[in-house]
């Protein structure tokens, strides 16, 4: 034997096999997938029960409720990214493949926005109707989600693997990730009540956009670092 | 092949080298460091002072030509409890360099062939054992480090292991055991008793 027969297998490879992975963990436990989309439903489909059924009213605070509510339901599924491989072990076999860490963070991130992030979208034109917003502003809302939920399960990765090894660190993952998430929040929010006032929402979306692409380059790098000193 | 180490917390002044086709044996009592010594070998925990070398490079500057080479058998087994053992092992095919070609005659040779299409986590801690055992023998890796190798295992699966370990260790492999039990193999072992 000498060290050229070892063939790591590729980059997309690895990528493809811990997506694959999650992705089908997340299949065999549907509820922890349903349980943030359920929360996000929830919030934004009493907020108009509770504030009153005035059209005018609802057009105001809609855009502000949907985001806060997708943030929050994004921050409920995160303590549990990467806490269940911490616990039985596949944490220490995935820090030890060959493979890059910062390509198998990304590759959890994925799966966490394919299982969380991306119904959100998905159902976000339903929670939309029940604001009374335009129906030419549902595609803007969706937009600024898409973006923004994206960053916020990178940056997630990074506090999820900062507090992987405490005990109870979900109020900590909190007040870690809620400074980054903030950006996300008030130009989201923003971007969409721009939107219902029929003003130009392009800006908005760009700051997103480039927001997003900051957290694709650099939060994989970040996570992969914290999750080292988290297993230690 | 040579692996150095000198190390404060648990233990200090250790140093030793691994050969082809050797076995080290880390013995001590329950806490005396025989994870941290297993876990610092892998680089999953950083050493106060020394390093490890892989073919007299340190891993510190070339940690994917080593990881390739490293199996990892710890005492959590590291696999998905909602997933059958072939998704768990198709997992493992993705991460490092590891076939499923050879699967059949693997499972069958560890007593689990009959087990394939059942969550792992409704397996015994001694047939999860087994499963961690199949890791090791789909994988290319030279270096076998194996923390208590023997936990929950039966009197045939004990066996089983000390033949797989002499298999691994005449076709060129090495091996690092945290135990502590004595080990009946017949090649030369290394010793390391930690206080």
């Amino acid at each position: 034997m000498n060290s050229d027969e070892a063939k790591i297998p590729g980059l997309w490879h690895g990528l493809r096999a811990i997506v694959r992975r999650d992705l089908l963990l997340a299949w065999k436990r549907p509820g922890d997938v349903l349980n943030p989309l359920f929360f996000f439903a929830m919030v934004s489909a009493l907020f108009p029960l509770a504030v009153g059924p005035s059209a005018e009213q609802l057009a105001i605070s809609g855009p502000g409720v949907l985001w806060v509510a997708a943030l929050l339901a994004a921050l409920l599924s995160l303590n549990s990214l990467f806490l269940s491989d911490y616990e039985d072990g596949s944490l220490d076999q995935i820090i030890l493949s060959p493979q890059p860490l910062p390509l198998l963070a990304l590759g959890k991130s994925v799966s966490h926005w394919l299982v969380s992030g991306l119904p959100l979208v998905v159902v976000s034109p339903l929670v939309a109707m029940t604001f009374r917003m335009p129906v030419e502003t549902v595609g803007v809302l969706m937009v600024t989600l898409v973006f923004g939920t994206i960053s916020l399960s990178l940056l997630g990765s990074i506090g999820a693997a900062l507090t992987v090894g405490l005990n109870r660190g979900n109020a900590l993952l909190s007040l870690l990730i809620l400074p980054l998430a903030m950006p996300v929040l008030i130009f989201g929010a923003r971007t969409v009540s721009l939107a219902v006032a029929d003003d130009a929402v392009a800006a908005g979306i760009y700051f997103l956009a480039a927001y997003c692409m900051l957290a694709v380059t650099f939060a994989p790098f970040a996570a992969a670092a914290a999750l080292k000193i988290s297993n230690e | 092949m040579s692996l150095l180490r000198g190390e404060r917390c648990l233990f200090e002044g250790l140093n030793f080298a691994l050969s082809a086709g050797e076995l080290l044996l880390v013995q001590g009592a329950n806490g005396s460091g025989k994870t941290c010594l297993l876990r610092s070998i892998a680089g999953l925990t950083g050493l106060e002072t020394g390093y490890i070398s892989w073919q007299g490079v340190p891993t510190e500057r070339d940690r994917q030509s080593f990881s390739a080479e490293v199996v990892w058998m710890a005492h959590r087994v590291g696999f998905k409890g909602d997933l059958t053992l072939i998704e768990n092992l198709r997992f493992e095919t993705g991460l490092r360099s590891a076939t499923l070609a050879g699967i059949d005659k693997v499972l069958e040779r560890l007593g689990i062939s009959r087990l394939v299409d059942l969550p792992l986590r409704y397996l015994s801690a001694g047939q999860q054992r087994r499963v961690a055992l199949a890791r090791m023998l789909i994988s290319d890796a030279r270096l076998w480090l194996m923390d208590e190798p023997f936990t929950n295992l039966d009197a045939a699966g004990q066996s089983l292991v000390v033949d797989l370990i002499s298999e691994h260790l005449a076709k060129g492999g090495a091996c690092v055991i945290a135990a502590h039990k004595e080990l009946e193999i017949s090649v030369p072992v290394q010793r390391i008793q930690l206080q």
